[in-house]
């Protein structure tokens, strides 16, 4: 049998960390270092071949450490193998076209996502896996533990305690793995201060600190004009509400980030309140702070919200609705990704979003050829956690749909909602996915599905709502979503026979099965029809960033 | 600019009002309008659009629109700016429910 470890050797991270930590101090570097010492103190502490986590969140991002590491001498430092959740800046990628890195195993690319579709084809680096978020900080604790982790914050203090303000997002998991597993923590900060508002990440399990030449860099994901929603939106906002919501009874849920769900949103105080719904739906999220929320919570209509990061222009709106909001004594929100992406998979009753496409089985992807993009945290929340023991009405009616009146569980509601074409005519029904081309053009292990059909229960489309709980063989299931797929190929090619039986057996619903009169699908039914109309709900407390003011 | 003509037969259409405008030409939009047609169990329909092309999807529209409502009697004049097949679907469905005061 071979020992893992060499015969008494047991502490050869904790001795590896304390050697890293001599080489730093004989170079005369103490726990703050100065932002131009910042590459030596990198080329010190990371060794070739290490696990080394950046932390690109959704929105803050360690973007001066990485410059940094991205500069530093590929003589050096080379074959690291980078475990993030996001890569969201360009020298994210940078790390890998200068011979740094060499292999990623991350959750989510977004805008890098074509130059990473390059660099695997021209065989510059290695993917292990596209992940969930969840999964990749699972992962942190168990097989993918980082030897030295680079992380940002809003401040520190000269102790090296860290306050993370209200993006806190990934740090904490991040952290906790580096630290306790003979790791090196670096963060970059703001500012230095005295008194920090609050301590979010202790000195102790911190190495390293650097005050940045510039504040972390933070992108406003969440916020959606609704002077962007379309008349459509809001007539498939209206047949969600009055078909899957308030049918269900859905009080926890988390909603998606696209224009189809901000219309939702922003019928709450309208619609919904008019439907007598408020107090009986959506009272409890696990969501970022979506500004399209703003009328809903002012409305009475929200008791709690738990977010996986913050929202550009947020913070005075946040810690003035501190019943609402996860808080700290200080006032400012603590968000936390790893937790909040828990509370979405276990503790809610309903998750929906959108698409770029979906195929005839249910699964959808936003994989499109030329692009590795991943998926987030949308598998987490739109997947049925078969962990999952305690009941409620929404999921014990959906369960029981599914699987009769004796099911012995219920369901998760994971509903997709989209307009069945695209921009310039692209459909969103196909009848395959693009995931599949990309899996092979790529050498991939699995086609990037971000949600496997047999997890969907509802199918949201301009033409009415398909409920697959209801199916009950394969072909139903099909001409289910074929009925909802409109004048795409795929819902002209619908077998219109069956699709007037499930329609009878509720099924598929239309609007007019709803007792939706299209002519209230109108603009004029949002809560707030632009940006400056969520400002003055707030009172004057939100403070959206430049680019969505046209004032 | 592409021109389409439709007939398609429909239940008859009770009228409320002389003749119903609805939407604006705009892009990614449309404007119809309704008024009373010459027969009576028929939707007849005309098409001016701004995308090339698209006549067999516009002809799937129009057919599924004149089966689930009762439109016949009608002429309908569509000037349309690339609309998607949804945004033609609401906006025939809230001209017919201007023209008919909410009778479908």
């Amino acid at each position: 049998m071979n020992a893992p470890h060499p015969a008494g050797a047991w502490d050869t991270r904790r001795r590896g960390r304390q050697q890293r930590l001599e080489r730093a101090a004989a170079l005369g570097l103490a726990r703050r270092v100065e932002a131009p010492r910042v590459g030596e103190l990198l080329e010190a502490v990371i060794e070739p071949g290490d696990r080394v986590c950046l932390e690109g969140n959704n929105q803050k991002q360690a973007d001066f450490l990485s410059e940094t590491l991205a500069d530093c001498s590929p003589e050096r430092l080379h074959d690291l193998h980078m475990v993030q959740s996001v890569l969201a800046l360009p020298s994210h990628v940078d790390l890998f076209e200068r011979g740094i890195a060499s292999k990623l195993d991350f959750s989510f690319s977004g805008p890098q996502g074509g130059r990473l579709a390059r660099l695997v084809q021209d065989r510059q680096i290695e993917i292990g896996a596209i992940h969930t978020y969840l999964e990749l900080f699972g992962r942190y604790f168990v097989d993918l533990t980082p030897n030295v982790c680079l992380i940002a914050a809003h401040a520190a203090d000269a102790a090296g305690n860290l306050y993370t303000g209200p993006n806190t997002e990934d740090t904490p998991a991040i952290v906790e793995a580096t630290a306790f597993k003979g790791g090196i923590v670096i963060a970059q900060v703001n500012e230095l201060v005295d008194t920090l508002p609050r301590v979010d990440i202790p000195a102790d399990w911190v190495d390293f600190y650097v005050v940045a030449p510039r504040p972390n860099y933070i992108e406003p994901l969440f916020t959606r004009d609704p002077a962007q929603i379309t008349d459509v939106q809001v007539l498939m906002a209206m047949m969600a509400l009055k078909g899957i919501y308030a049918e269900y009874g859905v009080k926890r849920l988390n909603h998606g980030i696209g224009f189809d769900t901000a219309a939702i949103e922003l019928l709450l105080p309208t619609y919904a309140t008019e439907l007598g719904l408020k107090g009986k739906i959506c009272t409890h999220w696990a969501l970022n702070p979506h500004p399209t929320l703003i009328p809903a919570i002012e409305s009475g209509c929200v008791e709690s919200i738990h977010s996986f990061g913050s929202e550009v222009g947020m913070e005075n709106y946040i810690p003035a609705r501190s019943d609402v909001f996860f808080t700290g004594a200080d006032g400012s929100m603590r968000s936390n990704r790893a937790f909040s992406q828990t509370a979405g998979l276990y503790a809610c009753d309903m998750f929906i979003g959108s698409t770029l496409q979906m195929d005839l089985a249910g699964n959808s992807s936003t994989a499109t050829l030329g692009r590795i993009t991943g998926f987030g945290g949308a598998p987490n929340m739109g997947s049925d956690p078969h962990g999952r023991r305690h009941a409620s009405p929404a999921w014990l009616k959906a369960g029981r749909e599914a699987g009769g009146p004796n099911a012995i569980r219920g369901r998760k509601l994971v509903v997709q909602m989209v307009e069945t074409f695209r921009e310039h005519m692209a459909p969103v029904f196909v009848e395959e996915l693009d995931a599949w081309k990309l899996q092979e053009s790529m050498g991939m292990e699995l086609p990037p599905i971000m949600i496997y059909g047999d997890d969907v229960t509802h199918i949201v489309t301009e033409e009415g709502i398909a409920n697959l709980l209801l199916c009950r063989t394969p072909e139903e299931r099909e001409q289910a979503i074929r009925g909802v797929a409109g004048f795409t190929p795929v819902g002209m090619a619908r077998d219109r026979q069956m699709v007037e039986q499930l329609r009878q057996r509720g099924v598929i619903r239309r609007a007019e099965d709803l007792g939706i009169d299209p002519r209230r699908a109108n603009r004029d039914l949002l809560a707030a029809r632009s940006i400056k109309d969520l400002v003055r709900w707030s009172g004057g407390l939100y403070a959206p960033p430049a680019r969505f003011r046209n004032w | 600019m592409e021109k389409l003509e439709f007939r398609f037969p429909a239940q008859p259409a009770t009228p409320a009002a002389g003749a119903a405008l609805c939407g604006v030409v705009g892009s990614g939009n449309l404007e119809i309008l309704i008024r009373p047609g010459d027969e009576a169990d028929a939707c007849v329909v005309s098409v001016k659009t701004s995308a090339r092309g698209f006549g067999r999807i516009w002809e799937a529209v129009i057919a599924e629109f004149a089966a689930r409502h009762a439109a016949g009697g009608t002429r309908i004049a569509i000037n349309d700016m690339g609309a998607t097949p949804a945004v033609v679907s609401l906006r025939l469905g809230q001209a017919l429910g201007e023209y008919t005061g909410g009778v479908q």
